[in-house]
């Protein structure tokens, strides 16, 4: 085993927990309020569930552009790059190596902060889910109804298949809610990864051989941030 | 300094979704700017240029009603050939029917499963004509000097058609004092509408349910419109007509997406100041939401059986009624089922309909027979969803000619053959089918019949509109039936929500399970 180093760094800058919170309060408060919607249950009424849907939702479309931009400046988007590089590790440390206590496959570094699963389920995230949430969202906002005579923002005839797209991305987002609830519990300890989205630090585990040239650049961060 | 960014980043988090959540649950408080015009220009009402009671011509002692109306053409040279143009005196429109090619159709020759049909019936039913004396066949449509002026232009309130005189008031010394009749003539009021439209089906509130007698004294909570409370409109107010040719349809007769009378007419195509709403009236009608119930003062018939008609109770014809005084039961019109406070049903409609017509053929096997049928279904771009009272009827058939039958009700004497003097069927349905000039094979049946009746009256004050969850809502919602399209809050596919159910109940169980071998093993290891 190579010899490590825990140094700790600025993982997630400012804006970046800011999206993630952000995002997390509208998921869950689209999933409430659209689930209500659906007809699933009966909490605030049919119509505060639609008007506090559509408000929620052009909101996270605000903050969708905000993210896009961020992540294309900074050069962030890279991180959700796929690879096949360590991903059966990956799998296989969550089937058998965490009973054993074995250690992480993937290090997390700055300039990859996720694990080849991670890239993998999140990418799908912003590649497909959310964009079919957000394309079916619009259909269903600006829905006019079969041909409809003066209004024809878009003439379809039927709002099912909207209708059964937005749910299923739906589904798909909760059950990952669920899961990554859970999984941010596997990190160094067992709050590592929920602290590290709060503050924004994080000790990282660094191998030593690679640790002059990446250390460096850790305190070339620290610097900008002070 | 990072910790101030901490802080300052956390408070963002916790306060822009309550910021956000603030912004949401504020209520738009925009006025209606419509409708305020509205309620500015309504109240004004109607004030006659005219002052007849100082008209020379009508100074005379008029004892032949037919001599008034040559009174009033006198003057208004034109406005005979007008009514002469109109449905209210021809009681048949020229209408193209797709399959059946242009028809000319109306109370003149359909039939109903109220009383079913003028047919060798004229001197009864057609006290409610504009004219005077349609008795038989042989009225003469042609002469101006038989159309009724004063029944719908008497402000007096006290000319009133004669029971079984073919459209006259009582003749001789009984009749009315015409002096002060003419004297105040001018625009029809509610009352002039009323003293036939809210008595169709013969009695007040039979037939339409949202037009009755109550509509000349109640409030808005009964009529927004009509509410002696509030603006306390006329029926012309909306029915405006030009040379006498009335906006406004009832589909009982009507067949064609023309000349109608429309909320849209004065409230616009986009009434609400909340959008969501006003998209819904691509697809539904204001009356859908508008009317949430109707027949709100008294009941109105909701079914008729003509069956159980001709019962003896001790020999004798008999009526019983209900705790309202409803007639459950007379021997001369049969069973009826009576309802108020109705909440309608719903259906799609476009405008144009179609008529079971006496020479149309009876499908047995396709029960109950729609004695009109409105058109309409999602994908046609020019339905809405409008609220209709059904009004289901059992009447009699031809079980070998496969045909309805018109019988003869009403005569002035016994044994004439009119059901409603001898109580015998037999007899009634072939005089009547006679007089229609149809053949009948002598072998009859009930049949179950529908007919939809458009409510579109008695319109709701806003706040009591339906709201959202009336229709959006998985079971018992208004439009239930209605299945022929996706409604968020009531639809969903069984499939997918079963499928979503069981991914997050495995998402559960998978991470419990995962967590549980995860503290073990962490036990057993430490």
């Amino acid at each position: 085993m190579k010899e490590t180093r825990t140094i700790k760094a600025y993982v997630y800058k400012g804006f970046e927990r800011f999206w993630h919170w952000m995002q997390s309060f509208l998921i869950l408060f689209l999933a409430l309020t659209g689930f209500e919607i659906h007809g699933s249950y009966g909490l605030m009424g049919f119509e505060s569930a639609v008007d506090l849907h559509n408000k929620a939702a052009w909101a996270f479309l605000v903050l969708i552009v905000f993210a896009i931009f961020w992540h294309l400046t900074t050069g962030e988007w890279k991180q959700y790059l796929p690879t096949t590089q360590n991903l059966r590790a990956q799998a296989e440390f969550y089937i058998f190596g965490i009973f054993r206590n074995a250690p992480h496959p993937t290090k997390k570094t700055l300039i990859s902060k996720l694990n080849p699963l991670q890239r993998l389920v999140y990418l799908g995230l912003k590649i497909l889910v959310i964009p079919v949430m957000v394309i079916s969202g619009f259909f269903y906002m600006f829905y006019r109804y079969p041909q409809a005579s003066t209004i024809r923002s878009a003439n379809i005839q039927n709002l099912e298949t909207i209708a059964l797209l937005h749910t299923l991305g739906a589904f798909l987002l909760i059950a990952f809610v669920i899961v990554h609830l859970y999984l941010i519990t596997t990190g160094h300890t067992i709050t590592s990864n929920l602290k590290a989205m709060i503050t924004g630090w994080e000790e990282l585990e660094v191998d030593a051989d690679a640790e002059n040239q990446k250390s460096q650049k850790h305190e070339e961060v620290k610097d900008e941030i002070k | 300094m990072g910790n101030l960014k901490t802080i300052l980043t956390f408070a963002l988090v916790v306060l822009l979704p309550l910021v956000i959540i603030t912004i949401a649950l504020r209520e738009d408080k925009t006025e209606n700017r419509v409708l305020l015009n509205l309620q500015k220009e309504y109240p004004v009402h109607h004030q006659s240029g005219t002052d007849h009671a100082a008209m020379e011509i009508l100074q005379q002692d008029f004892d032949n009603p037919h001599e008034i109306t040559a009174a009033c053409l006198s003057c208004h040279t034109e406005r005979g050939k007008e009514v002469m143009q109109s449905a209210h005196w021809n009681w048949e429109r020229e209408a193209y029917i797709p399959g059946r090619g242009v028809t000319y159709l109306g109370k003149k020759n359909l039939i109903n499963n109220f009383c079913t049909g003028i047919f060798s019936n004229e001197a009864s039913c057609n006290r409610c004509h504009i004219g005077y004396g349609w008795k038989d066949k042989t009225f003469d449509f042609a002469n101006q000097f038989n159309i009724d002026c004063l029944v719908c232009h008497d402000n007096s309130g006290t000319y009133e058609k004669a029971r079984g005189q073919a459209g006259y008031p009582v003749m001789g010394e009984d009749g009315p004092d015409f002096k002060p009749i003419l004297a105040s003539v001018g625009r029809p009021k509610r009352e002039n509408c009323g003293s036939c439209h809210f008595h169709g089906g013969g009695g007040n509130n039979v037939k339409h349910g949202d037009l009755e007698m109550a509509l000349l004294t109640a409030g808005r909570d009964v009529d927004v419109h009509m509410g002696v409370d509030g603006m306390n409109m006329a029926c012309v107010d909306c029915h405006s007509a030009t040379n006498h040719k009335m906006k406004g349809r009832y589909y009982g007769t009507s067949s064609e997406n023309t000349q109608r009378a429309e909320c849209t007419d004065c409230h616009t195509a986009m009434p609400h100041t909340n959008n969501k709403l006003n998209e819904h009236t691509i697809k539904v009608a204001c009356q859908t939401c508008h009317i949430p119930v109707y027949a709100k003062v008294n009941s109105t018939k909701m079914s008729w059986d003509w069956s159980t008609a001709t019962r003896l109770r001790d020999g004798k014809p008999y009526v019983d009624l209900d705790s309202l005084g409803n007639e459950l039961y007379t021997s001369i019109k049969g069973s009826f089922g009576w309802h108020r406070m109705v909440t309608p049903e719903y259906t799609w409609f476009n405008g144009t309909a179609d008529h079971h017509l006496l020479t149309d053929k009876v499908d047995e096997s396709n029960l109950p027979l729609k004695i009109n049928t409105l058109n309409g279904s999602y994908s046609d771009p020019d339905s809405k969803i409008h609220p209709m009272k059904v009004h289901r009827g059992r009447q009699p058939y031809d079980t070998e000619l496969h045909n309805l039958i018109q019988a003869k009700l009403w005569d002035r004497e016994a044994n004439m053959g009119a059901l409603w003097l001898d109580l015998n069927w037999e007899r009634a349905l072939e005089e009547g089918m006679e007089y229609a000039g149809l053949p009948y094979s002598g072998n009859y049946d009930f049949i179950q019949t529908e007919m939809l009746l458009p409510v579109n009256h008695m319109v709701s004050p806003a706040n009591e509109a339906l709201s959202c969850a009336d229709c959006h809502t998985r079971e018992g919602g208004r439009l239930q039936h209605l299945n022929d399209f996706y409604m968020p809050g009531r639809d969903y596919n069984a499939t997918l929500d079963t499928l979503g159910k069981y991914l997050i109940i495995l998402s559960i169980i998978g991470v419990l399970v995962h967590g549980a071998v995860r503290f073990v093993a962490a036990r057993r290891n430490a």
